[in-house]
């Protein structure tokens, strides 16, 4: 009882944070089960990114071209090969992961701006490349991919808390993600926290010096590419299953560019940002659309063009006032917020406690 | 052998443009070590602006110019406005600010102008002439003539005159061009109007055939990418020079190499990028180190 007692309020947060989405099924439709369910496949893939980008200080602007590899990779073994679609999620995930370890390593040659310059090239040309083994792929036409029933005991169970309706493939599929989103942000969690988080966090702060302390520079380097790749590989291989359609449209630059400013609007280094980045960019194209069309005293034609051209306005807008006022995002905001209205609250003299600071990044 | 002409000459009208856009992000990366994401945008939007001049029933040739002097301006602007504020963050942050603008300029433009791709007036005709043998349209040579007036233009201005004297000093030496009386922070902004003045030049010129509307850019933006890797980064020459050659491969491998085709032409840009950054990583041109320690 006293370990709870003086376990920190991020813990009491946390499982809060759990027990939302676990319950939030049986509160939404199962439509928005689906769409909760994008938020979340969102937030893993955007993890991923920000172990490479917030921990490590690698750059990447083309996981929407890993999350297109983990996606094929399930859609295809599922169509052509009749595979269980759970046995292709790590599949999926362990594929892209080797493929990113791999292009981590003539990464590590490049400095950040070549990189970011690289992988944004890679972001471009994957929808065409995608189009071309059309023997695998099936070119423009993409690859349907039917929804997965429920695991009967599950629905079963669901069906006890939910009024006796069973589970939906759509709620099945949130489940899916929820459960496969708690792992990994407990295995990032875990990582972060330990001595392969301090290397990375050591190679982003100085290089030379973390290779003076003995930290293996390249190999971390080359492992937070290929863990950040799996993230985005198995977040791609929910990403088809929940939409049930892949095809190279499905993966623009645009979306490699959506995974960024999730991370750096969640806030950079933190475990918590991605999942707020996640729910803001699965969110903000849909809701000031509809938010738009709904305001009646705009004109359609207006309103029709903002559907299109808005989120792009908000995003790129929100994207450099964010970098130039709060580079820490939103997480960042509350935490200083938060820190600034407890020591209000204790009094200044309890300030400088010979604590840890924070874990201040260096973006 | 003369469709092979042909396929170079057009070849070469094609790199004219990517040298155009990729000279503007050498300028950029001179003056603040910064490869500038939304520099398509920009120039896309300029050639917006041209459009817009043109309909109202402007000149041309007088359009070109007033365009190029809003292109300037806007530049600038952008510079004091966005890109100040972060002048001293790392790389990362600049690179993310520049998405951001890339993203928001697209959208902007999109809420102004629409979707729908719009044909863009030529002053130029597509008949075509004879060359030692080969069929050239006088589109090509001019686009060819115009990219060639603007890299010499530039090239008078960069080494020949005490603006440029001043503006290559502030990008190598800000501490001691400030001590000389430079204003550094202003020559970083007329590097940002100058260069968006030249990527302004490109979007106009590659108009015509690509049908303007908000993403016309982004594929031209990565072969100028691979333009200015190829060049070297840092080198005005090496960025015409490798968007020549970048245009030219291109072209040849659209042509002759069995399975590229039109669709695969982008990922020849893309290995020319990656090949050069693993192998070569200082380019044609370049001179310093790539990598900082």
């Amino acid at each position: 009882m006293t370990a709870l007692r003086n376990a920190p309020p991020r813990y009491a947060l946390v499982v809060l944070v759990v027990l939302f989405f676990a319950g939030l099924p049986t509160v939404v439709t199962s439509f928005q089960s689906l769409e909760w369910a994008g938020v979340l496949i969102f937030a893993i893939a955007i993890m991923g990114l920000n172990v490479l980008v917030g921990y490590n200080g690698q750059i990447s602007l083309g996981h929407g071209a890993f999350m297109a590899l983990g996606a094929y990779t399930t859609a295809i073994l599922v169509h052509r090969y009749q595979l269980n679609y759970l046995v292709t999620i790590p599949i999926a995930g362990l594929l892209t992961g080797l493929v990113g370890f791999f292009l981590g390593i003539p990464a590590l040659r490049l400095s950040p701006l070549y990189l970011a310059l690289a992988t944004f090239a890679l972001a471009v040309v994957t929808p065409s490349l995608i189009k071309r083994p059309e023997g695998l792929t099936n070119g423009v036409q993409g690859i349907q991919l039917l929804p997965p029933d429920p695991p009967p005991l599950l629905s079963d169970v669901f069906s006890l808390v939910n009024g006796g309706q069973p589970m939906t493939s759509e709620q099945w599929l949130y489940y899916l993600s929820f459960a496969i989103a708690l792992l990994l942000f407990w295995v990032a969690w875990n990582l972060i926290r330990h001595r392969p988080g301090r290397a990375l966090r050591a190679i982003r702060d100085g290089e030379v010096a973390a290779a003076a302390f003995g930290v293996n520079v390249a190999g971390y380097k080359t492992l937070a590419f290929g863990l950040s790749a799996f993230y985005a590989g198995v977040a791609g291989s929910l990403y088809g299953l929940a939409t049930g359609f892949v095809s190279p449209d499905t993966f623009p630059v645009s979306l490699s560019f959506q995974l960024l400013v999730g991370a750096v609007i969640g806030g950079l280094a933190s475990i918590a940002g991605p999942l707020v980045g996640g729910i803001f960019t699965y969110w903000l194209p849909i809701v000031s659309s509809q938010f738009v069309s709904d305001q009646t005293w705009i004109p359609s034609q207006i309103s029709a063009v903002f559907v299109n051209a808005g989120p792009a306005v908000t995003y790129g807008a929100l994207l450099i006032l964010i970098m130039i006022f709060a580079p820490n995002g939103v997480v960042g905001l509350i935490l200083s917020g938060y820190r600034r209205l407890r020591d209000r609250l204790r009094g200044a003299g309890e300030r400088g406690t010979g604590q840890m600071p924070p874990d201040h990044q260096t973006i | 052998m003369q469709d092979f002409l042909q396929q170079v000459v057009s070849g070469i009208a094609t790199g004219g443009i990517f040298a155009s856009l990729a000279l503007a992000l050498v300028l950029i990366y001179n003056a603040m070590g910064l490869v500038n994401f939304a520099q398509g945008e920009m120039a896309m939007l300029a050639t917006f602006t041209a459009l817009s001049l043109i309909q109202r029933g402007v000149d041309y040739w007088i359009a070109l110019p007033v365009t190029l002097v809003l292109a300037f301006v806007g530049g600038v602007v952008i510079q004091r406005v966005v890109i100040r504020p972060v002048e001293r963050a790392p790389v990362l942050t600049l690179v993310i600010v520049t998405l951001g603008l890339a993203t928001l300029i697209n959208g902007l433009a999109g809420f102004l102008f629409g979707y729908v791709p719009r044909s863009f007036p030529s002053p130029f005709s597509v008949q075509t002439v004879s060359i030692l043998g080969a069929f050239a349209s006088y589109q090509d040579l001019g686009v060819i003539v115009v990219s060639a007036i603007v890299l010499v233009l530039m090239y008078v201005l960069l080494q020949r005159t005490p603006i440029g004297l001043a503006m290559r000093a502030a990008a190598h030496q800000p501490e001691a061009s400030r001590l000389l009386g430079i204003r550094v922070s202003w020559m970083l902004a007329l590097g940002w109007g100058l260069a968006s003045a030249v990527g302004a030049v490109s979007g106009i010129m590659a108009a015509p055939a690509l049908l303007l509307e908000p993403n016309m850019m982004q594929t031209v933006i990565i072969y100028a990418f691979a333009a200015a890797v190829l060049g070297g980064i840092e080198s005005p020459l090496g960025a015409v020079l490798g968007g020549l050659i970048v245009g030219v491969t291109v072209n040849l491998a659209g042509a002759y190499v069995p399975g590229v085709g039109g669709d695969l032409q982008l990922a020849v840009a893309f290995a020319i990028i990656i090949a050069v950054l693993v192998l070569k990583p200082n380019g044609l041109m370049g001179r310093g180190s790539v990598r900082r320690a």
